[in-house]
């Protein structure tokens, strides 16, 4: 073994056989970005006048916003290799509680609006705590868990409001937040989503925070044994995925003016497809923020780019679909190369890959 | 004489099984203590205990002279204690120095450092220094652990206990899952470890092994150490004989 000799002379032998840009092409998210650049290109070819327009970007970046938060907290959740199904019924719940908050506090004015805001968050991140309590300590399968508050959440808000959506948002939020605009015709909810979305992206890439939540995904016994809290930090993230749901319920709130109790039923899928689009592992340790932003913007484009060009946007549906699979089966790929070593699978999945999502266009 | 880990009269109960009756147990400093026993001769349950991940119902844990009670694996991380498995312990997708650091990330200095913001650069560092300390083979300090061979995990593994190791390192079938090489690159890092000063407990089925790199065997059996004996002056055959009661009658 001449390595035992001098071994940190072979440090760096992975890494210089290929170079950052090779890494980088085989990464599914560089795959799927590109594939997000081609669909762009495609529907500004075809409407020119309509789909490259600064108005069409803004429009978008609207639809997005709420996406996006919660896309942030959901990373999080799966790179632990949970999943959160009752995004969508916390959201809504928690704009129930502002809306309450925000009445009896006089229903105008900025305080009235914090107040709200403030209420909404803290509801939505004892949801999310609880949520992350029943999975790690009570070890519930998280799957299960989210699927009870899902149901019980909305409930829950069903029974407050009697079913009937409250519109109590105040004009201060809808005027300066929902439709205002922070310079020129950059909308306040794109940026406030912007924020969250860098927020997330430095919390999960560079903290401890976020080494920890991969490592949790990774080998969450080999975490307990190396002493790691583990159920605090679950807690935290699921919390953390709460605390999203809530500035997705608000933002929601300033952009609709109402509760959307009837409508947020396949948030959660929507996002987790988003997620898995982007490169994350539903099996855990694995994944990026931006993967999500590009998971979460190819439906968006897409529906977006079928209204302009005159397609039934219920195709965007079917294109989605397809594309969640054949993510998740290149993500399965990737992972059974890594762990068998097999180098020949890996090519295999990215040859197969390639016609299939050219199919979806 | 002075023992860096002394374990007396252990006793730990599961239902109505006695997993431990009154088991001594001793490690001392620069040394390879080998644990043998059949399967089910309480082995594993006395490493759980003295490795923090679980408590005895009774008996004394003593550390360096000092009466120590160890409720968590952190505990036992904090007494200088650190342990080795068989199903490796370490996280496939994370690279080299983040499994070295795992749970023990240093951070920034200043502000950034109080956000949790990591140093890579300093963590990089220790961990080469760690690697070549112990003449371990690891190929990339960047790439994912999951994409190296058993051999180079568990090289990992065992520099990264190592490393952190300032009392005592168990070993719980280092090499169960391992090729020839691969084991006598890992029976090397033991000796290495050993030469630093740090109590060995090698825990393994492997008689031949266990013979090779011990300095001194303890045998198990029902729940209690029956033999200590100086690997130089015993065999295979008296090993056997302990471990399965043949000799039940000489020794008492």
């Amino acid at each position: 073994m001449s390595l035992n000799g001098n071994p940190v002379s072979d440090f760096g032998l992975l890494d210089e056989s290929q170079s950052f840009w090779q890494k980088l092409r085989k990464t599914q998210t560089t795959q799927i970005f590109l594939v997000l650049v081609i669909i762009c290109a495609i529907f500004s070819f075809l409407a020119p006048d309509s789909f490259f327009t600064i108005f069409n970007a803004r429009n978008m970046f609207i639809n997005i916003a709420s996406f996006a938060i919660l896309g942030v907290g959901m990373t999080f959740v799966i790179i632990t290799a949970g999943i959160d199904l009752s995004i969508g019924s916390i959201l809504v719940f928690s704009t129930v509680v502002a809306c309450k908050v925000i009445v009896s506090m006089g229903g105008q004015g900025w305080g009235a609006s914090m107040g709200g805001l403030a209420a909404c968050l803290v509801t939505a991140t004892l949801w999310g705590a609880l949520n992350g309590w029943l999975v790690s300590v009570a070890s519930v399968p998280a799957f299960i868990v989210t699927l009870g508050s899902l149901s019980t959440v909305l409930g829950l808000a069903q029974i407050i409001t009697g079913g009937i959506d409250l519109s109590d948002a105040t004009d201060v939020m809808v005027d300066k937040i929902g439709f205002g605009n922070v310079i020129g015709e950059v909308p306040a909810l794109g940026v406030i989503a912007l924020i969250f979305v860098i927020f997330g992206g430095v919390l999960l890439h560079k903290t401890k925070f976020g080494l920890t939540t991969y490592a949790i995904g990774s080998n969450i016994e080999g975490c307990r044994r190396v002493g790691i809290n583990v159920n605090r930090h679950l807690v935290y993230v699921y919390a953390l995925m709460g605390f999203t749901a809530g500035v997705g319920g608000y933002l929601s709130l300033c952009l609709y003016q109402q509760t959307t109790i009837a409508g947020q039923s396949s948030t959660a899928l929507t996002v987790i497809a988003g997620v898995v689009i982007g490169g994350t592992s539903l099996f855990g340790g694995y994944g990026s923020i931006f993967g999500t932003m590009i998971g979460l913007l190819i439906p968006i484009v897409l529906q977006n780019g079928f209204i302009i060009i005159g397609i039934v946007p219920f195709w965007q549906n079917v294109a989605v679909g397809v594309f969640l699979v054949v993510a998740v089966y290149v993500d399965n790929a990737r992972r059974a190369a890594a762990e068998g070593g097999g180098r020949s699978l890996r090519k295999r999945s990215l040859k197969k890959e390639l016609p299939n999502a050219k199919g979806n266009k | 004489m002075s023992y860096v880990l002394e374990a007396r009269e252990i006793i730990r109960h599961y239902g109505q099984v006695e997993a431990l009756r009154g088991c001594n147990f001793t490690v001392e400093a620069g040394e390879v203590t080998a644990l043998i026993g059949d399967n089910g001769a309480g082995k594993s349950t006395l490493v759980r205990i003295l490795s923090g991940t679980e408590q005895p119902d009774s008996g004394e844990i003593i550390i360096d002279g000092k009466a120590i009670t160890l409720s968590t694996p952190a505990d036992a991380r904090e007494a200088g204690i650190e342990t080795v498995f068989q199903d490796l312990a370490l996280c496939p997708h994370l690279n080299a120095v983040q499994n070295m650091y795992l749970g023990r990330e240093i951070s920034r200095s200043g502000i950034l450092g109080k956000f949790g913001f990591l140093n890579k650069k300093e963590m990089s560092t220790g961990s080469e220094a760690a690697f070549r300390d112990l003449g371990a083979t690891v190929r990339s300090l960047k790439a994912s652990v999951g994409s190296m061979s058993g051999g180079q995990r568990q090289s990992i593994a065992v520099a990264r206990s190592a490393a952190w190791a300032s009392k005592v390192l168990f070993f719980d079938e280092p090499t169960a899952a391992l090729g020839v090489v691969q084991k006598k690159n890992v029976l090397n890092l033991v000796r290495r470890v050993r030469d630093k000063g740090i109590g060995i407990v090698f825990i393994s089925h492997s008689m031949p092994e266990v013979l090779e790199i011990s300095d001194r065997i303890q045998v198990m059996r029902h729940g209690k150490v029956i033999a200590d004996y100086k690997s130089a002056d015993t065999n295979l055959e008296e090993l056997v004989g302990a471990m399965t009661g043949r000799l039940d009658g000489v020794n008492n």
